[in-house]
């Protein structure tokens, strides 16, 4: 835990004491922390096991059973691509397969600039809009693989300014 | 408890409501084969889906392990529909499993291999992609082979039901799920206390001790002078590896067949559970008449001892300081016996038959060597003294019995014999302390509060105009209520007594496996109660002895009087005391 800043240490509490009068207050713990800093490692886990009694073993297999949750911190965006049932026969997988190639991560990744982490969600339940993608909660409906390039553009323009 | 109507191969039944399908049909004498269901639900997620029957009102066919009995209900468990289920259910398994069953040491013991036999699970019917695996190796007490598991559960909840720990949990998603510590660990970087519990609950290969024998039997090739001392739990469930029924005590044959092996000698370890309580009794009164460090807590139990340095750091000086019994006789074999008897030290390797597989990794402690030598060379499980036997054409069972060695120590008590069970060590410990405080014998020995498998077990003691108050606690579950006790100041205890494995040694992580499946003529609550049989052979071994009291064993005496001098004198400090260090609980 040596390498988790004092201020971290109590937010991280904090939030397990929010959800103290919770009879099942893993997930929202959890979700709390990844919408906080980005990332949920293992020190923080820690921390977690100990506030709320349950295992470290047990909070990692929940930690690596949702795809929302995140071991490794994530880019400044994140573009998670729906590969659900109704995204994947709408073309879902050339859509995820155009980002890798333009940003040169694979999925699951974050680019070395820290700019862009690239995610494969199963169903973000959008499937009237399919493909859907979202970036930082921005969704972008009925995606087509020509648009990539300029969405990413866009964002690494935002970022040059 | 009100009760149900059902039908089981339309044969009617009156049993209880709430129970599921499962243990209904095994109180009407039906054995369903299931795999992840274990003693009364401690696991049961329906996970394996080899349980599968087909029962009226349900939705297709049910895991009768998790569905619960209704009334009118109709259970079938022999039609085609359900016997092809079960069987493609075991083939399923089998499609993700290694199955090189010659070399497996779980082998004969297998209960995935047993419900395939039942089942009559074909080869190779399902192949395809195989879950990556990891093999963990690191530890000297427990190996984790995830080619072998088959994701049932057990170990998860006996690491959580016996400790309160969880130091295993299902890691990933679908097809890619293993059972791990976090993060995949090795247990050699995660707190686990090695008791191997887990082992004795997996149903497969996927958790196994680290085998010694390969050690042992090189020892004997390089020509050393090799003793082997036994524990206690051990001569009361040895005989399980033999078909005996369980809870027979076989020491005589148990002595036969290690001195057939070839070991030098054959000593107990009750002889220096003797010498512990010495040493133990001696440092408690110590620590209540010179304001020590109280409640001071018993040592004899690595599992317990790893869990302290790991999760109470704060806490390591309420632990006496001595080492635990099996140890105590290595420094006491190499550096007294082996000079009486013109044995070079380096020449001798001591072999321990222990019940547990936590003493494998505390022998490797550097704390417990004496001039760089180590206390104890190897450590075999009961298990693994069972296979030894095996292979070497003993038929134990036909075996006459032998006396263990005590030419010069080795005589015990039968304080050190209880050693073997939760509230043993207490009740040794205070035969032998209400004589040093009071200079009179307990009229009565039996000291029956700290008996039986209550979680924590407490008593007081007038001795001498002393109020003694004790503790006793067995898993690590009901360790913490007395250590959070200490922890908040509010601890009102002398002296407390935990042993790492629920019920203490006898049902130690190295014990026989205690599988039903494989128990035939044993009665469906044996795992109710095993423990307590085993328990009762060594209490009835204890009964059986003259000398009950650690204090009068005379090879302790001559020990004192020839060569420690006195307990907890220096002497006694440099070769039967340790020290503890506090640990990290997940290191890099």
């Amino acid at each position: 835990m040596a390498h988790l800043q004092e201020n971290a240490v109590k937010k991280i509490v904090e939030i397990c004491d929010r959800y103290a009068q919770e009879r099942t207050p893993l997930m929202m713990i959890l979700s709390d922390i990844q919408k906080e800093y980005g990332y949920i490692p293992l020190e923080v886990q820690e921390i977690v096991s100990e506030k709320t009694g349950i295992s470290v073993a047990e909070i990692y297999g929940v930690v690596t059973f949702y795809s929302f949750f995140s071991l490794k911190p994530k880019g400044k965006y994140v573009i998670g691509c729906c590969l659900g049932t109704a995204c994947y026969v709408k073309g879902a997988q050339q859509v995820i397969d155009k980002f890798s190639e333009i940003i040169g991560i694979k999925p699951g990744e974050t680019s070395e600039d820290g700019l862009f982490t690239l995610d494969a969600l199963r169903c973000i339940g959008a499937c009237g809009i399919a493909p859907a993608v979202t970036i930082n909660g921005k969704v972008y409906p009925k995606l087509s693989v020509d648009q990539i390039p300029k969405i990413v553009e866009e964002y690494r323009a935002l970022e040059a300014n | 408890m009100s009760k149900v109507n059902i039908k089981i191969e339309g044969i009617p039944f009156e049993v209880e409501a709430g129970q599921t399908i499962l243990e209904a049909a095994k109180a009407c004498g039906f054995e369903i084969p299931s795999l992840c269901a274990f003693n009364h639900g401690e696991c049961s997620k329906g996970s394996c889906r080899v349980c599968l029957v087909e029962a009226t009102g349900a939705r297709g066919l049910v895991a009768s392990c998790v569905y619960p009995v209704s009334e009118g209900m109709e259970i079938t468990i022999s039609s085609p529909k359900a016997t092809a289920a079960r069987r493609s259910s075991v083939e399923l398994l089998l499609s993700n499993h290694n199955k090189n069953c010659q070399q497996c040491e779980k082998n004969g013991k297998c209960e995935l291999l047993h419900v395939a036999k039942i089942t009559g699970a074909r080869d190779d019917m399902y192949q395809g992609a195989q879950t990556p695996t990891t093999l963990d190796r690191l530890t000297p007490s427990i190996v984790r082979d995830t080619s072998k598991c088959i994701l049932c559960g057990r170990c998860v909840e006996r690491c959580k039901n016996a400790h309160g720990l969880g130091i295993l949990g299902f890691e990933k998603r679908g097809f890619n799920t293993i059972v791990s510590p976090a993060e995949n660990r090795s247990f050699a970087n995660s707190p686990c206390i090695l008791c191997g519990q887990c082992v004795s609950v997996c149903p497969t290969g996927a958790l196994m001790e680290v085998s010694e024998i390969e050690k042992v039997d090189a020892a004997f090739k390089a020509g050393k002078y090799v003793v082997v001392q036994t524990a206690p739990a051990v001569r009361a469930a040895l005989g399980e590896e033999f078909d005996m029924p369980i809870g027979s005590l076989v020491t005589g044959k148990m002595v036969s067949a290690l001195k057939r092996l070839g070991f030098k000698k054959v000593f107990d370890t009750n002889f220096a559970a003797d010498l512990t309580i010495m040493e133990e009794a001696t440092e408690l009164l110590d620590r209540i008449n010179n304001g020590g460090v109280l409640p001071m807590i018993t040592s004899c139990s690595p599992g317990w001892v790893n869990y302290a340095e790991i999760n109470y750091g704060e806490l390591l000086p309420h632990l006496s300081s001595c080492k635990s019994p099996h140890e105590m006789f290595g420094a006491i074999l190499k550096n007294y016996y082996a000079e009486k008897n013109g044995i070079k030290p380096e020449d001798m390797f001591v072999v321990s038959i222990m019940p547990c597989t936590a003493k494998k990794y505390e022998k490797d402690r550097p704390e417990l060597s004496v001039n760089g030598l180590k206390d104890v060379d190897a450590v075999l499980t009961t298990r693994e003294l069972g296979k030894l036997i095996k292979r070497s054409g003993i038929n134990f069972t036909k075996l006459s019995d032998s006396e263990f060695d005590n030419d010069i120590v080795g005589e015990y008590s039968g304080a050190g014999v209880i050693f073997g069970t939760t509230g043993g060590v207490m009740e040794a410990a205070l035969r032998t302390a209400a004589y040093t405080l009071t200079g009179k014998e307990l009229e009565k020995v039996e000291l029956t509060e700290v008996r039986g498998f209550e979680g924590i077990k407490e008593a007081s003691y007038n001795l001498a105009g002393k109020e003694v108050r004790i503790a006793v606690a067995h898993g690590m579950k009901n360790a913490k209520v007395l250590l959070d006790q200490i922890k908040d100041g509010t601890s009102k205890y002398h002296f407390i007594e935990i042993m790492g494995c629920p019920g203490g040694c006898i049902a130690g992580g190295g014990q026989p496996y205690v599988k039903p499946c494989f128990l035939p003529n044993e009665g469906a609550d044996i795992l109710d109660t095993y423990k307590q049989k085993r328990a009762s052979a060594l209490y009835s071994e204890d009964e059986s002895k003259q000398i009950r009291v650690s204090h009068k064993n005379p090879q302790i005496i001559d020990l004192y009087k020839n060569f420690l001098g006195k307990p907890n004198s220096h002497k006694a400090h440099e070769l039967l005391h340790t020290t503890y260090v506090k640990r990290e609980k997940f290191t890099k």
